[in-house]
């Protein structure tokens, strides 16, 4: 993907299994949302190959539109509908492409229930609070009963209960309904809960991917030392403490006061990650990230 | 069912819903009534003044002209509106994401937009009534020009609407739009006979569609004698299909090809584009 003659997204490599939820995760500007518009079918990449449910986006009918659900950011539109209104009118659209096997569209009053929105069922949408229109919007985007479903950062300006009611609803969805999720976030606690795999982009390209226990394991093998030794302060990054701390105390002895191990955790060693990519300076963590994935592939 | 024929449904059912809210919103009445209040006094001062030439009520002879104009401000800059809002507010992106959902809410649109135009002239035209002599709405033979003119005049107005619409994407350059067509209302014979106007300006005129929705209003309306005044000396019915509907064939040609190429360019990074300098015009 190419804006004018700058490549924003390079060798994105994905695949994403039925019923699997995939954080895209990555700081602002790293592709998330050029890489979602482009599975999406709303930006055309301008090399590469790219298949959603079989199909290459750019060229995907309106039975394939029907099979997918996008949840948008939205902002004020159909301020004057009523919710119920809304979701019945937009649902309604799906009804010819209903299967045996799956019911479209959801109906409306099930819906409802499942983004806690019946309180608000007939409310006008511009009344609805920011919560309570991003569940809107997250409704909006299931009222099809997609196979897959995107997301773009779903859960920017909703408040911590909100945020977990979303985390439920998004589990529920991968679970008995076997969605594919597809979602972007920046923060990483959240893509931790959410997802089965953890794709992080910066600066356009991926730089670590796996499953939250095996990014955890990967990421955070450094740990730092510190210790005073006559009176003067030390700190020593390593990747082999328990090592380092032999020879330390051989070597010194009773002379080691203040001894303290402490191993990053991942949030330490995603951001270490992203500005390593971002800014080009080599602390050694993306790079053996990377020698990493090669051995384990 | 056929997913295209439910869409149809669907926008039309959302037509319906959204032109029922529009009729109770207090803004959009005040809107639609204000310009109306504004046009009746306006006519009600004109009626003691007569065509030039003849004895007939300016004022009647400018209410059909204006109810043509009505036409065009409600085909045209109301498609137009409609659509540079709606994308600007992510309403387009939305039915993108849809299956159909493009289809359906073209529909929608369609149906909203002439109604408000129609019911805009009802509500221009029954006021009229009671303070104007001469309009012949008696004579069924209006009401049989009238269901041909406003269809013909819609039809080649609203393709080039979505075709604005289509173009525009800050909804501040709407003005680029209105000051043109202000200057079109004054050379097109709405308010005064434009017999009187140098030749090349009529001429002009005469390219336009809206000379011709004027006229068009005036044959419906106004009693035959009175096409003596108009160029011609005559209603001119044949030229009159024969301009609207050249306006109407190149806006349907050319109307879905950029209301395809709109559509293809939208996505949610164009849309938070676009929130965001709003967001900077408002603070």
């Amino acid at each position: 993907m190419r804006y004018g003659t700058v490549d924003v997204l390079n060798g994105i490599d994905l695949t994403a299994q039925r019923g699997e939820v995939i954080a895209l995760l990555g700081p602002n500007g790293a592709g998330k949302t050029t890489t979602i518009e482009i599975l999406e079918g709303f930006r055309l990449p301008s090399a590469g190959s790219v298949r959603v449910l079989g199909v290459d986006p750019a060229h995907g009918d309106e039975r394939w539109r029907a099979q997918i659900g996008v949840v948008l950011q939205s902002w004020r539109d159909h301020g004057r509908w009523r919710v119920r209104d809304l979701l019945s009118h937009l649902g309604d659209y799906y009804a010819p492409y209903a299967t045996d096997q799956i019911q479209r569209p959801w109906p409306v009053d099930d819906l409802l229930a499942a983004v806690g929105l019946t309180a608000h069922a007939s409310a006008r949408v511009s009344r609805l609070s920011g919560g309570q229109r991003r569940r809107l919007d997250v409704a909006v985007g299931i009222v099809g009963r997609p196979e897959l479903l995107f997301l773009d950062e779903p859960t920017v300006g909703l408040d911590p209960a909100a945020r977990r009611e979303f985390h439920e609803l998004v589990h529920r969805l991968a679970d008995l309904d076997h969605t594919t999720i597809l979602l972007t976030t920046h923060d990483l606690a959240e893509a931790e809960k959410l997802a089965d795999l953890i794709v992080i982009l910066a600066n356009g390209r991926i730089i670590a991917r796996g499953s939250p226990d095996q990014l955890s394991r990967r990421l955070t093998t450094d740990a730092e030392i510190r210790w005073t030794c006559d009176g003067q302060r030390h700190v020593h990054a390593t990747m082999d403490a328990t090592g380092f701390l032999r020879d330390l105390l051989r070597d010194h002895g009773d002379e080691v006061q203040e001894l303290e191990v402490r191993r990053a955790n991942l949030e330490d060693a995603y951001l270490a990650l992203v500005h390593e990519e971002e800014t080009g300076i080599r602390t050694g963590w993306a790079e053996r990230v990377w020698q990493e994935q090669e051995e384990t592939r | 069912m056929n997913p295209k024929t439910t869409a149809l449904r669907v926008g039309l059912q959302r037509g319906v819903i959204e032109l029922r809210s529009t009729f109770t919103n207090g803004q959009d009445l005040w809107n639609y009534f204000f310009p109306t209040a504004v046009l009746l006094v306006a006519v009600f001062f004109m009626r003691g003044a007569t065509v030039p030439g003849t004895d007939f009520s300016l004022g009647a002879r400018t209410l059909p002209s204006a109810l043509g104009m009505g036409l065009l401000f409600g085909g045209l800059l109301g498609l137009a509106q409609n659509l540079v809002v709606d994308r600007e507010d992510g309403t387009l992106l939305r039915a993108k994401a849809i299956p159909n959902g493009m289809l359906g809410y073209l529909v929608g649109k369609l149906v909203l937009v002439s109604s408000v135009a129609m019911i805009g002239l009802a509500i221009q035209l029954t006021p009229g009534v009671f303070f104007l002599d001469g309009l012949r709405l008696g004579d069924p033979s209006a009401w049989f020009t009238l269901a041909w003119v406003v269809p013909l005049g819609l039809v080649a107005t609203l393709p080039l609407g979505a075709m604005i619409g289509s173009l525009i994407e800050n909804p501040r350059n709407m003005g680029l739009i209105v000051l043109p067509v202000m200057g079109l209302i004054g050379v097109s014979g709405i308010f005064y006979p434009i017999t009187g106007l140098p030749d090349w300006l009529q001429g002009t005129a005469q390219v336009f569609p809206l000379y011709w929705l004027g006229l068009g209003m005036r044959s419906a309306l106004l009693p035959a004698d009175l096409a003596a005044v108009e160029i011609g000396e005559s209603w001119r019915h044949l030229e009159m299909v024969a301009v609207l509907g050249a306006w109407a064939v190149l806006g349907l040609v050319l109307a879905p090809v950029l209301l395809r190429r709109m559509a293809r360019r939208e996505s949610g990074s164009r849309v938070a584009a676009r929130r965001e300098q709003a967001m900077q015009r408002v603070g």
